[in-house]
């Protein structure tokens, strides 16, 4: 089945975000994924992504780099394979408590969310440290 | 994202445009905490035309909620469209804002 893998390494700040969804949200596209999984993969990416640029490196920079990889299942099908890597402070972000949404708007705080997101739209969350570098991987697949 | 604010009276509707992502969420929590606070009751977000909402927009909608609750007023979400409703599912925020 073909395969493809790119690239793109920004410093991690807020201002790249545009750069990386464009990135993310470009390819997604060439593969033909549908409009409403690269918007649902796009939210989950940022949500990634700005952790990353939130607390990584913190106070400094550093660079984040995304790789993706795309491939076929079918005439329509296939997926998409993102891995955000850092290698700023080691941080599980999967490991943070999930909030509860059965409160009120008054008793809720008002984070604690992205986390959540991202597990509910995508098909696949990982988390791993190796050689000194966080790594996060996001798969979407699509019929 | 584009913010538009329409005041007649006591009621603020604010249309969003485009996505409501972590650049555009915090001008819009200050636009509305400077807004809200000037003797508003009645808070309409119209969200016809937002197709995208990250964490952070959700916190500043959360944060309009809470301050409508505080000034004893209502917030009303309108024109909501499928994929960000889910995303209002899946975080339970469906159950906490009123929808028209």
């Amino acid at each position: 089945m073909e395969e493809t893998e790119k690239e793109l390494a920004v410093d991690a700040t807020l201002d790249n975000l545009v750069a990386v969804l464009g990135f993310v949200e470009s390819e997604a596209e060439k593969a033909g994924c549908p409009k409403k999984e690269t918007k649902q993969l796009a939210v989950a990416i940022e949500e990634l992504y700005v952790n990353v640029a939130s607390y990584a490196y913190m106070p400094a920079t550093g660079i984040c780099i995304v790789k993706l990889q795309t491939g076929v299942e079918s005439d329509t099908g296939g997926w998409i394979r993102i891995l955000l890597k850092d290698h700023g402070k080691k941080f599980n972000p999967l490991l943070q408590e999930p909030p509860d949404i059965s409160l009120s708007a008054d008793d809720r705080p008002v984070g604690g969310l992205g986390i959540l997101m991202v597990k509910e739209l995508v098909d696949r969350l990982e988390y791993m440290y190796e050689n000194g570098e966080n790594i996060l991987s996001v798969e979407k697949h699509w019929q | 994202m584009e913010m538009t604010v329409n005041k007649n009276g006591a009621e603020l509707t604010m249309k969003l445009s485009g996505r409501l992502d972590t650049l555009a969420a915090p001008s819009m929590t200050e636009k509305l905490d400077e807004l809200l606070a000037d003797g508003v009751s009645k808070f309409v977000l119209d969200m016809g035309d937002c197709d995208y909402v990250a964490s952070s927009g959700l916190r500043a909608i959360i944060s309009a909620q809470k301050k409508m609750n505080s000034l004893q007023g209502t917030m009303i979400v309108k024109n909501v469209i499928g994929d960000v409703m889910e995303v209002f599912d899946m975080t339970g925020f469906s159950d906490i804002l009123t929808f028209e």
